[in-house]
């Protein structure tokens, strides 16, 4: 396992239910600069099939999913 | 970034059951940098009345287990209706259209409808729009 990146904002979607997770992440991955790291906190089990899509669909990069006990972190770097 | 996906949606049904789907995908679409455009046509034109999304049903004998519904709902975290149309539009991915035939049948008027309406057109209208979209779904 990698190291966990180091991101450039927290979004703590927990308790969030789809499609929320991936409208807030959208809305604060606009803010970063390109090359800047958002991490998004998610209890939503639909996240682990969503994330990887999205960001491919959205033209970022998604770094890597951190499973914890109750939720999982999700690294996306913004490259679009 | 990729070449921009489109998706339209046909609502014809204005019961609970079936106004959230194509809501949660609208929204999901358009933080995907998907273009949504939306048709609410015949019993899913009453949605779009002023608290028509607040007033939605399930559908039959299950509308009285409704207020049951929007408790799960709730307790699970999902938007209401009204915000999750107000999410969608706030994105400027989505647009939504008003069926006029329907306005027509139902005695509808502009004025009666919330202001997130963009567009009123008929069934060529919205085929041709349907006609360049990537996905449609018929909800």
């Amino acid at each position: 396992m990698t190291d966990k990146p180091i991101p450039d904002f927290t979004l703590d979607a927990r308790g969030l239910q789809c499609p929320m997770p991936i409208l807030k992440a959208k809305k604060e991955i606009q803010k970063l600069e390109i090359g800047q790291i958002l991490e998004v906190i998610s209890n939503d089990p639909g996240s682990k099939e969503d994330f990887p899509r999205w960001a491919k669909r959205t033209g970022n990069e998604l770094l890597g999913i951190f499973d914890e006990n109750d939720f999982s972190r999700y690294f996306v770097k913004r490259l679009g | 970034m990729a070449d921009i996906k489109r998706m339209a949606l046909v609502v014809h049904s204005g019961t609970l059951d079936k106004a959230y789907p194509p809501l949660m995908l609208a929204v999901a679409g358009a933080a995907s940098d998907m273009q949504v455009d939306i048709f609410f046509t015949f019993w899913g034109l009453p949605l779009l009345k002023k608290k028509g999304l607040k007033r939605a049903k399930l559908p039959g004998i299950m509308s009285l287990f409704t207020s049951m519904m929007r408790w799960r709902i709730k307790k699970c975290g999902i938007e209401t209706l009204p915000n999750l149309l107000k999410a969608a539009v706030e994105t400027g991915n989505v647009r939504i259209y008003a069926c006029t035939a329907t306005m027509d049948l139902m005695m509808v008027k502009k004025e009666q409808l919330i202001p997130e309406v963009t567009g009123f057109m008929g069934a060529a209208g919205f085929l041709d729009i349907a006609s360049e979209c990537d996905v449609q779904l018929f909800i």
